[in-house]
């Protein structure tokens, strides 16, 4: 055993073959081009097959990942991709998004001395090459069970939830608000980070599973809940992200030139507004751009105004490199492409011309002090060291506040004092019987696998409920 | 898909009418909230307030200028063609309630997103007086059916080519002189709710403005139409569109207006160019 193990870690973890960087950031296409099949079955071959596999509970789905390595080893895709399906409805996905250091690959045994295997990239090759086959095969469902359950938000959770029901024998609608499917899979994450062709063949795999979409619908304003019910839905799914975005609050901050990220990336991303006149929604074209924020949908944002022609492109950040929020492997691109990172800066106003366009930032450089209730060290401002810098584009991507418009619509879903819903941690149920929650709306801005685990714990609790009752 | 059913050409065709079928919509749309609509695939998201709604057909009726690419796209639609998509209804409804004397001021195509609330009112019981106004006869709009939705109405011209010559501002003073008023209602271009919001802070009367800034989604999401009122950043999608005419920052509104003036000029030339028009 131990001599196998010796053997296995020879082979290097394979690098992603990429767009280079100097290319790339004019481009919208995907960066990484994705694995061969050698590369594949190579890194395949450094999993060591743990009995008790930890990456397995650091998958917030919990994807039985050294089951689809193995297939993968022994060059069975189609064995590798039914894996997969089983806890993960929206691999193509995941193998892009999800922040695999932090989950699987961060508890991977072969990272404690080595490089981890490529989980994310071997998950991303697996259901491309299904894609790609054009296999019409689709998961395996369950007799029809005639209940019928309304969708609401059509993000990585409600499509989670409907994959999972769908599979066993539910009748599912979907609602979104929007006029496409995919919520933050469509208008927030870039084209070069995950290709909307994707998102789209995703959901037409569930449609091939019964799947039904209205669009259009602002669920709360169209139709209440109660009316849901009133139409026969059995139960009633509300997963309709965070909303509201945040701003910084500061002088100026309503001069032309000035988005919020959600903003910016559903004009860039939804309405296409980087193939603007082609498209009709037009987007500011920034040469001198600033992001505020340091999670991933800043580095998105900036990713965005290189491509989109900016010279330079500065991400402004009020504590240190240690608190940036973002995946490592988006900090990495963004810094490869030429993003510059200004830390331990605060802005304190925006400076317009004499047409209300952005001109100027004023800033201020920041020092780590004593640490803050959060452990971490607080941010504080040094005294007199105010700077202004050009620039005519500012994106803030600061987070995100509770969307009232669905909530405020049922007085029996009970919410925090944030406004996010408040549902059981286990089991998604809200305080209104028959209606489930998760993704932002009850957790704030999270991630794309943590709405998919929650999806995936309600979607397991309404079937409960379906068949046995609340 | 959301068929139109009936099409007017209104102030010379520079103004066009749509009736759409769109049941769900009309079932709960009330005076003051609007829809986004998107003419196809590769169209813009354009918010418009809806002008009248019919639950039992199950139509609703939009009103617009075109004054750009997507709306000179809408202004191509004829009857049996629809829009790719209709969203809605959004924003929060006019708060119509009995007050005793209600004037309601109306500019340019404004007035067709005030008749429905000058119904509202009338029904509700009040005495409403109405004040619209145009550049000239031949831009005004509805203004039978705002007279017949009114106890006293006034027309207002720039040119003098009908009615009061002038603006609507100047009977509106004449009418707060003479009368107690409760509420005044001015939804037009901006600068005309400005100057109507001034006068009526001189005599103290509650001012309700509509307002229709840049907006993407319509549900809370972008803050593509935040507005300053009373010093505090408001989203007109989810907040309003109705806002205390008071307390806008209507300078600051009139440039965000204009973020994309250029993009949409040369959009609205080519536009114009290739289909022969002008």
């Amino acid at each position: 055993m131990a001599e196998k193990t010796a053997k296995k870690e020879k082979i290097e973890r394979q690098p992603m073959p990429e767009q280079p960087a100097e290319v790339r950031r004019r481009n919208f296409e995907e960066v990484p081009l994705g694995y061969t099949e050698e590369m594949a079955v190579m890194e395949a071959q450094r999993c060591l097959q743990c009995k008790k596999p930890a990456c397995v509970t650091g998958c917030p789905v919990g994807v039985s990942i050294p089951d689809f390595i193995k297939c993968i080893a022994e060059k069975d895709f189609k064995g590798a991709i039914r894996k997969i399906w089983e806890k993960n409805a929206l691999p193509a996905v995941c193998g892009r998004v999800c922040p695999q250091e932090m989950q699987c690959e961060g508890q991977c045994i072969v990272g404690k001395k080595d490089k981890p295997v490529a989980i994310g990239n071997l998950e991303r090759f697996v259901a491309d090459m299904a894609r790609n086959a054009g296999s019409d095969e689709v998961p395996e469902k369950a007799a029809p069970t005639g209940k019928r359950v309304a969708v609401v938000g059509s993000g990585p959770s409600g499509l989670t939830v409907a994959g999972d029901l769908l599979l066993k024998g539910h009748d599912v609608t979907l609602f979104e608000a929007f006029h496409k499917t995919g919520g933050v899979l469509i208008y927030g994450i870039p084209e070069f980070r995950l290709p909307k062709a994707i998102v789209a063949s995703e959901v037409a795999g569930l449609e091939k599973l019964g799947l039904k979409i209205e669009c259009n619908m602002v669920v709360g304003s169209i139709v209440s809940i109660d009316e849901l019910f009133e139409e026969g839905y059995d139960a009633v799914f509300i997963g309709v992200g965070a909303g509201l975005p945040r701003f910084l609050n500061i002088p100026g901050e309503d001069l032309i030139g000035i988005y919020s990220a959600n903003e910016y990336l559903t004009r860039a991303n939804l309405m296409k507004g980087y193939k603007f006149p082609e498209y009709d929604t037009p987007i500011i074209r920034g040469k001198d751009v600033i992001v505020f924020g340091a999670g991933n949908v800043s580095m998105d944002s900036a990713r965005t105004a290189m491509r989109l022609g900016a010279d330079r492109v500065r991400i402004v950040y009020r504590r240190s490199r240690e608190e940036m929020p973002a995946r490592g492997a988006e900090i990495h691109h963004a810094e490869e492409e030429g993003i510059e990172f200004h830390l331990l800066t605060a802005p304190v106003r925006f400076i317009g011309d004499e047409k209300g366009r952005l001109k100027q930032l004023e800033g201020l450089k920041m020092e780590l002090g004593e640490p803050d209730a959060s452990g971490r060290r607080r941010p504080v401002p040094i005294e007199g060291s105010e700077f202004l810098i050009d620039c005519d584009l500012a994106v803030v991507a600061v987070g995100a506040n509770a969307n009232p418009l669905l909530t405020q619509s049922d007085k029996e879903i009970t919410l925090n004092k944030w406004g996010y819903i408040v549902a059981d941690e286990e089991t998604g149920k809200t305080t209104k019987k028959g209606v489930w929650a998760g993704g932002d709306i009850v957790t704030g801005s999270a991630t794309v696998i943590l709405a998919m685990g929650a999806g995936r714990k309600a979607a397991n609790s309404i079937h409960d409920y379906l068949t046995i009752g609340w | 898909m959301f068929k139109i059913i009936r099409r007017e050409e209104m102030a010379q065709g520079t103004v066009i009418l749509n009736e759409i079928e769109a049941p769900r919509i009309a079932s709960k749309a009330k005076p003051g909230q609007f829809v986004i609509l998107k003419a196809n695939e590769t169209g813009e998201r354009i918010p418009l307030t809806i002008s009248d709604s019919d639950a039992a057909k199950g139509t609703i009726t939009i009103i617009y200028m075109v004054v750009g690419k997507s709306t000179a796209l809408f202004k191509e639609l004829q009857v049996g063609d629809a829009f790719q998509d209709v969203i809605g209804p959004l924003g929060k409804p006019t708060h119509i309630e009995k007050l005793g004397n209600v004037v309601c001021v109306g500019g340019g195509t404004g007035v067709a997103v005030l008749y429905p609330i000058t119904r509202g009112f009338k029904q509700a019981g009040n005495n409403v007086t109405s004040i619209i106004g145009a550049r000239n006869k031949d831009l005004l709009i509805l203004e039978d059916k705002m007279k017949a939705a009114s106890d006293e109405f006034h027309v207002c011209t720039d040119d003098g080519s009908y009615g009061h010559k002038g603006f609507v501002t100047e009977v509106l003073e004449d009418v707060l002189k003479n009368n107690k008023i409760s509420l005044v209602v001015a939804i037009g271009p901006v600068p005309m709710m400005k100057f109507v919001s001034k006068i009526t802070k001189n005599y103290n009367v509650k001012t309700l403005v509509s307002l229709n800034p840049i907006m993407i989604d319509g549900t809370g999401m972008c803050g593509g139409c935040r507005v300053s009122v009373g010093g505090k950043t408001q989203f007109a999608c989810v907040d309003g569109p109705e806002f205390d005419g008071h307390e806008v920052d209507y300078d600051a509104l009139m440039t965000r207006l204009s973020a994309y003036q250029e993009d949409e000029k040369k959009a609205y030339e080519d536009h114009c160019r290739m289909s022969g028009n002008k």
